[in-house]
C-alpha cells in the first residue's frame, strides 16, 4: 500500500462577521490506496470541512494557515491541492482523482436534467470520450450499483427514483470517472436501516473492485465498525484519536471517544443505562483554551488541561491519542 | 383490562385522496386497519421504515389528520373521548391532554420569540392561566423540569444547541399538563452524545409525571432502551407487537428480524453476517396483494401472495401477523 493522500497540519478558519472562526486545527492524517478511513465526530467537529478541503471545495471565506499541506499522489506525480487555483487545475481533485457523495442525493442531482445526461456531462468533462461511449459507461455503472433496467433508468430524472435508488445512482456517478479517492459524507444517514445495509454492502464491494481510498464521514459508530479500516475521531476541529477500527472501538483511549461509545444504546444489553457525554459542544466562538474537550471531560486533570494543548501520544505504533492522561503515561 | 389503556384503537384507518386521474380518484392508505392499545403510564414504541405509516398513525391519534375508518378512544379516568367524532369544546380539551414533540428542534421553535414566550404560548392560546404571574410561575416550573434556568428563558432559540432546543420543545409540549405525548423521531436529529441525555430526560418526565408516551422512531436500538412495549409497522399495517424485551429476544415476524439484522453491529469482526433484505418498501399507492411484505420476504409462499395475514393474539402478549410464524419458529429451534 502506498500513500494516496497526505494531510499535514491542516488549519482552516472561516472569516465571518463575528471574527475568525476555527473550523479545523492542526489536523494530520494520510490515506493509502484501498484503505477506508472513518471520520467520526459530532456536528461542528469539522469533519465535513476537513473532507471538503481535500477537494479544495470550502467557501471563499475559508482561510488556510501557511503550514497547511494536502498532497495528492497521482500517476503523474504529487499534486499540492491547496495551491490549485483555476477551474482547469482543480478538475484533477474535483471529480477527477477525487469524487464525493453526499448525504442527500436529491440535492446533488439537478432536478430538471436526466440522470444520464448528468453522468455523461461529468464523464466528458474529465476525458475526451464520445457522448455515445460516455452513455454506455453510464448505463454500465448504473447496472453495477444494482439499479434494475439501467437502460431505461438512465433517461429518468432524480425525482423518479426512490431514496435508496437515488443514492445508488449518486455512487454510480461518483465512480464513473474512476476516482482514486472517494469522499462519502454521511452517505447512508438519510436511508432506512434495511436500505442502508444494502448500500453499505455495495460500497464494500466497490472498494475492493475499484481499489480506491475512501474517507467515510459519519456520526454512526456502527457504520464505521462495519466499513472502515481505521478511524479518526474529531472534536471541535481537532483530531483527538486515530487508530485501527478494532483498536479504537474496543479499546478507546480518549475520554471523548470513550464517552461517545458509552452514549450509544446497545442491543446486547437493554438494561445498561444510557450515559450521555455531559454538557454541550461549545460554540465555535467560545473555543476552550488548552485541550478543547476539557469543558466536558469526565477525567479532567486540572490546570494542565485548561492551559496546555495535549501532544499526540502513541499507545502503540498505529494508535495515537491527544490527551494529557496519555502524554503523562507515555513519554514521547 | 380496557380501563388500563389510555388509547385503544380498533381497525383504525387513515386514507388520503390523491390526484384525480383518468380512472377517478385513488386513495392512499397510510394506516390500514390497525388495532392498538397503549397502556396508561407506558412508554410505547412504534417503529418502521419511512412510508410505513408510523407518523400518520401518531398524528391520527392526536386528531391532527382525519381518521377515515375504524374507532379510537382516549380514556384517562377523567374523560372518555371517541377520537373519530371528537369536536368543539371536547376537541379543545383533548388538545390540552394530548401533545406532540417534533423531530427537528431547529424548525419547531420560532426564532423571533424568547424561550419564555415559546413555552408560554400554549397556555395563552388555550386560556389555561388567568394572570401573567400565573403563566410565569407555570413556565418556570416546567422549564425547571426540563433543566432550563431563568437565564435561558430570556434568550432566543438561536443561542441554544440542538439538545437544549429539544428540551425547550419538550417544555412547550408539557406546559398544558398533557397525559399523552406523541414523540415523533424526537432524538433523530441529535448527536449521539446529546441523544442519550434527551432520552433520559423524557424517561424521567414520564415516570415523575405519570405520562403515557407514544415514541415513534426508526432507530431500533433507541427504542430498545427506552420503550416498555414496541409495535412494528409495515406499509400501514401493524405486523408485530410485544413487550420490548420479548420482541428483541425472539422476534416473530420476518420483517422485524430483517430490521434487527440490518442494524450495523459495533463489532468490527461481525461484518456481513446480517440477513439482508432485498428491494425496498413498495409504494403505498400500489400495494402488493396478500401479505404486504411478501415482495421482500425470504420465506414467502403462494398463500402469502393471495391471503393477507391477520394480527394473531397467541395469548402471551406477543402479537404477530404472519402466516408462517409458528413454522419459522420451529425451523429456527430445529
Amino acid at each position: 500500500m502506498s500513500a494516496l493522500i497526505d494531510v499535514r497540519n491542516l488549519t482552516l478558519k472561516f472569516r465571518t462577521d463575528e471574527g475568525l472562526i476555527t473550523a479545523v486545527e492542526d489536523v494530520s492524517f494520510s490515506i493509502d490506496t484501498g484503505e477506508v478511513m472513518g471520520l467520526v465526530g459530532e456536528s461542528g467537529s469539522g469533519k465535513s470541512v476537513t473532507a471538503k478541503a481535500l477537494m479544495h471545495l470550502n467557501a471563499r471565506n475559508a482561510v488556510y494557515s501557511p503550514e497547511s499541506r494536502i498532497t495528492l499522489h497521482t500517476e503523474t506525480g504529487p499534486v499540492d491541492v491547496l495551491s490549485l487555483k483555476t477551474a482547469r487545475e482543480l478538475k484533477v481533485v474535483r471529480g477527477g482523482a477525487i469524487s464525493m457523495i453526499f448525504q442527500e442525493p436529491m440535492a446533488s442531482f439537478a432536478p430538471a436534467i436526466t440522470i444520464g445526461k448528468q453522468m455523461v456531462e461529468q464523464l466528458q468533462l474529465h476525458s475526451d470520450m464520445s457522448k455515445a461511449r460516455a452513455r454506455e459507461i453510464s448505463v454500465e455503472m448504473l447496472d453495477r450499483v444494482g439499479i434494475s433496467d439501467p437502460a431505461r433508468r438512465v433517461d429518468q430524472y432524480a425525482f423518479e427514483l426512490s431514496g435508496g435508488m437515488r443514492q445508488r445512482a449518486m455512487i454510480a456517478m461518483a465512480l464513473s470517472t474512476k476516482p482514486k479517492l472517494l469522499i462519502a459524507d454521511e452517505p447512508t444517514t438519510a436511508l432506512d436501516v434495511t436500505i442502508q445495509a444494502q448500500v453499505l454492502d455495495l460500497m464494500k464491494d466497490l472498494v475492493s473492485e475499484f481499489h480506491m481510498g475512501i474517507v467515510f464521514i459519519t456520526h454512526d459508530l456502527g457504520v464505521i465498525a462495519q466499513t472502515a479500516d481505521k478511524v479518526s475521531v474529531m472534536y471541535l476541529g481537532r483530531l483527538i484519536e486515530e487508530g485501527p477500527v478494532r483498536e479504537v472501538i474496543r479499546n478507546p483511549k480518549h475520554p471523548y471517544t470513550q464517552g461517545l461509545l458509552a452514549a450509544l444504546p446497545k442491543l446486547d444489553d437493554l438494561e445498561a443505562p444510557l450515559t450521555p457525554v455531559a454538557g454541550d459542544i461549545p460554540s465555535p466562538l467560545e473555543r476552550p483554551t488548552g485541550c478543547v474537550f476539557h469543558t466536558r471531560c469526565p477525567k479532567f486533570l486540572g490546570d494542565i488541561c485548561k492551559t496546555a494543548l495535549p501532544e499526540d501520544a502513541r499507545t502503540d505504533p498505529s494508535h495515537r491519542v491527544a490527551c494529557h492522561i496519555h502524554s503523562a503515561e507515555v513519554p514521547a | 383490562m380496557s380501563d388500563d389503556f389510555l388509547i385503544s384503537a380498533r381497525d383504525l384507518s387513515v386514507g388520503f385522496k390523491i390526484g384525480s386521474g383518468l380512472f377517478g380518484k385513488s386513495i392512499l392508505k397510510a394506516v390500514d386497519h390497525v388495532d392498538l392499545d397503549i397502556e396508561k403510564g407506558s412508554f410505547f414504541g412504534l417503529v418502521g421504515e419511512s412510508g410505513s405509516g408510523k407518523t400518520t398513525l401518531g398524528r391520527a391519534l392526536l386528531k391532527a389528520v382525519p381518521i377515515t375508518g375504524g374507532s379510537a378512544h382516549y380514556r384517562d379516568g377523567e374523560v372518555d373521548y371517541d377520537l373519530t367524532t371528537l369536536s368543539g369544546a371536547a376537541l379543545k380539551d383533548y388538545r390540552k391532554r394530548a401533545q406532540l414533540i417534533f423531530q427537528d428542534p431547529y424548525a419547531a421553535l420560532s426564532p423571533r420569540m424568547t424561550v419564555r414566550d415559546i413555552i408560554a404560548e400554549p397556555l395563552e392560546v388555550m386560556g389555561l392561566t388567568r394572570t401573567r404571574e400565573e403563566t410565569d410561575a407555570r413556565v418556570r416550573e416546567i422549564a425547571a423540569k426540563c433543566r432550563l434556568n431563568l437565564e435561558h428563558l430570556r434568550r432566543f432559540p438561536h443561542a441554544f444547541s440542538g439538545g437544549q432546543r429539544q428540551r425547550i420543545s419538550i417544555a412547550r409540549a408539557l406546559v398544558s399538563g398533557p397525559q399523552f405525548i406523541v414523540a415523533d423521531e424526537s432524538v433523530a436529529a441529535l448527536d449521539v452524545s446529546i441523544q442519550a441525555d434527551v432520552l433520559n430526560l423524557l424517561k424521567q418526565i414520564q415516570r415523575d409525571m405519570g405520562l403515557t408516551f407514544l415514541f415513534i422512531s426508526h432507530d431500533l436500538s433507541v427504542v430498545a432502551h427506552t420503550c416498555d412495549h414496541v409495535a412494528v409497522m409495515y406499509l400501514g399495517r401493524l405486523v408485530e407487537s410485544a413487550p420490548t424485551r420479548t420482541l428483541f429476544a425472539a422476534p416473530r415476524h420476518p420483517y422485524t428480524r430483517a430490521l434487527f439484522s440490518a442494524i450495523p453491529s459495533l463489532d468490527p469482526d461481525d461484518r456481513g453476517r446480517a440477513q439482508k433484505l432485498i428491494g425496498e418498501i413498495p409504494s403505498p399507492t400500489n400495494q402488493p396483494s396478500g401479505c404486504k411484505f411478501h415482495t421482500r420476504c425470504p420465506y414467502a409462499i403462494d398463500r402469502c401472495k393471495a391471503e393477507e395475514p391477520v394480527l394473531e393474539h397467541p395469548g402471551d402478549g406477543h402479537e404477530v401477523a404472519c402466516h408462517r410464524w409458528r413454522e419459522l419458529l420451529d425451523e429456527q429451534a430445529a
